[in-house]
């Protein structure tokens, strides 16, 4: 089954070169992950892809066919989640997937008879008769994801599938996409969030500016552009006073950090002495003897690492210093790649 | 590829028109009354309040007269807004069309599904008009079933050239410069009112080439039961504005959403 290939696309707007020079090629079966900061051109990538903005160079095959030549005929065999909502908003629920249905000439029976799996897919089971508006934003994905689905399509596209949703809503899009591959569908997902990328995607690039900067499994991008092991290094906030590491410390910690990167290993360093200590100035004087790579950004010091220990034992009789030490992810790759600066 | 490429036409038209048909039936009564109350105004109160002062307008009572163009004059402007504010609506702000771009769908086929969805829903408009007409005897002979099919080709006239101002259209905004610049003396000087042979011969030849005045030069003559003069002239004007104002609406479309 042939997917998608694309080799030397490049498109400017412009004077702006938003694509310079991609080549890469789903294999069958495969979940495949666009990551970028915003405006590196994914959602560009995707289009052009589609068939939906013709290129200024490059070739691309889209389900065995020329892409734009014969985009239209390609889309046949495809499910797009688009990175922006477009449900008909003057429909119900089970209107909107018959009416998208019909675009790829389905008939109504066809759809009708698939409608109650494609909602109990997407979560919405009993939902049919309910108006689009009504509808909170995670159910609108899902619907949008059933939607995709209505022609059963080998290949999906999604872009940026779970922005916006709360856990519940990305755990049970993450389910989906799981039993979507096992079906052997293969899926091209862009996505901000890189424990998503991490979990989902078989193979990843990491784009910038219009071009791959990375490319691999997320095991082999993260073992070939980052030092396997992180600590990070914060002050105690405004000088706390010393104590044991309970109650504000632990929460300062939790907010200085997203969920899924707290770790067992995280740990108070020495106990503060009341004395304010500064991170970024330990950081500049003295983590580099014990860090491959030392990164700061405010008061947090990273501090990339192979051999974790002297560093380790050296933190534990500083005062006044807190750590986090976890292993290397795709998100410190992904910052080490495409630096630390907003984009927008 | 040049966006003005000529049009790549198909039935794959139909399931895009469906869509719109199936949001209108949800609210068709209303549409219906708001489509019609205007013309219908229009006609019965100048048609019956200003008709009384007047003698016979161009050989006809004032309210036989207006019937006619309130017709033509109530499918420009249903063809209109439908090509102007519902399609902008469903290309800018809904991005409807966005999402049945990512259908095998081309950008052709959804603006052949808002040019000939916006014909039908002015069609129908000068339909009712031409039924209030017929009830209130002012029609002459069976001879007037001909302005169906001619108020469904105005339909695609208008809703062209309604088509090419929303692919310009920043905003909704700019469509008050359409109306007032283009629709608005269309109406003046097509024939509507009074007849254009009262107009100086300079507005006069402006009004020669307007679509709406085409229309009503057909119109007028089936109200009365006569066969019209030049017929054939009138529809090729009308389709020849239709096909280049569609052309030119589609080419218009490429360039802004396909790049
Ligand atoms: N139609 C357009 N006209 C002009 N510039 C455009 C157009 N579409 C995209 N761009 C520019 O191309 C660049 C890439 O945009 P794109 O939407 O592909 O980025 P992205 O990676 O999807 O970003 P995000 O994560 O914010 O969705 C941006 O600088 C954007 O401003
Ligand atoms: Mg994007």
């Amino acid at each position: 089954m042939e997917t998608l290939s694309v080799a030397g696309l490049r498109k400017s707007y412009g004077d702006t070169a938003v694509l310079q020079g991609l080549t890469f090629e789903l294999r069958p079966g495969e979940c495949y992950g666009l990551l970028g900061p915003n405006g590196a051109g994914k959602t560009t990538t995707l289009r052009c892809a589609l068939g939906l903005t013709a290129p200024d160079a490059g070739t691309i095959r889209l389900a065995g066919l020329p892409v734009p030549e014969r985009a239209r005929e390609a889309r046949l065999r495809v499910g797009i989640v688009p990175q922006m909502d477009n449900l008909d908003p003057d429909f119900t629920v089970a209107e909107n997937l018959l009416v998208y249905g019909r675009y790829f000439g389905l008939d109504d029976a066809a759809v009708r008879a698939r409608i109650p799996q494609l909602l109990e897919f997407a979560g919405l089971a009993g939902r049919a008769e309910v108006k689009i508006n009504t509808l909170s934003g995670g159910m609108k994905r899902r619907l949008t994801l059933a939607r995709a689905l209505v022609n059963d399509p080998d290949l999906l596209f999604l872009d940026e599938p779970t922005t916006g949703l709360d856990p519940q809503a990305r755990h049970l899009i993450w389910e989906r996409l799981k039993q979507l591959l096992q079906q052997g569908k293969t899926v091209l997902l862009t996505t901000h969030f890189m424990d998503e990328a991490e979990r989902l995607c078989h193979r990843l690039a990491i784009m910038d500016r219009g071009r791959f900067i990375a490319e691999g499994s997320p095991r082999e991008v993260i073992a070939a552009h980052i030092e396997p092991e992180v600590v990070e290094v914060y002050g105690e906030p405004g000088g706390a006073p010393a104590g044991p590491p309970q109650g504000g410390a632990a929460n300062d910690l939790e907010q200085a950090q997203p969920a899924n990167d707290r770790h067992p290993l995280s740990r108070e360093g020495g106990r503060g002495d009341g004395r304010p200590v500064s991170a970024a100035e330990w950081a500049r004087a003295e983590a580099a003897q014990y860090a491959t790579r030392v990164e700061i950004t405010g008061e947090t010091a990273f501090c990339y690492l192979t051999e974790s220990r002297p560093l380790l034992r050296h933190l534990a009789d500083r005062h006044g210093l807190r750590y986090l030490h976890r292993p290397a992810n795709l998100e410190d790759v992904f910052l080490k790649l495409t630096g630390r600066d907003l984009r927008d | 590829m040049n966006p003005f490429r000529p049009p790549s036409l198909s039935l794959r038209f139909i399931p895009v028109w469906r869509r719109n048909f199936l949001v209108w039936r949800k609210l068709a009564i209303p549409s219906i009354l708001g489509n019609l109350a205007d013309p219908m105004i229009y006609m019965l109160g100048f048609g019956y309040g200003l008709g009384s002062l007047l003698p016979e307008v161009g050989g006809l009572p004032y309210i036989t007269f207006i019937a006619a163009g309130a017709v033509c004059f109530s499918t420009m402007n249903a063809a209109t807004f439908e090509a102007l504010y519902s399609a902008f609506a469903r290309m800018q702000v809904q991005k409807t069309w966005d999402a049945i771009l990512n259908a095998p769908l081309a950008l052709d086929d959804v603006l052949l599904a808002e040019l000939v969805w916006a014909a039908a829903k002015a069609a129908l408009s000068g339909a009712a008009i031409l039924a209030v007409a017929a009830a209130l005897g002012l029609v002459a002979s069976p001879l007037a079933l001909w302005v169906l099919p001619l108020v469904f080709l105005a339909g695609l006239t208008f809703a062209a050239l309604g088509l090419v101002v929303t692919a310009l259209a920043p905003s909704y905004d700019f469509f008050m410069y359409y109306f007032t610049l283009f629709i608005t003396p269309m109406a003046l000087l097509s024939g509507v009112f009074f007849p254009v042979e009262q107009l100086p011969a300079a507005l006069r030849a402006v009004s020669a080439v307007l679509p709406l005045s085409h229309a009503v030069q057909v119109a007028r003559p089936l109200f009365s039961g006569e066969v019209p003069q030049a017929a054939a002239l009138h529809i090729v004007v009308l389709a020849g504005y239709a096909v280049a104002a569609f052309w030119l609406a589609l080419g218009l479309a490429r360039r802004r959403l396909l790049k």
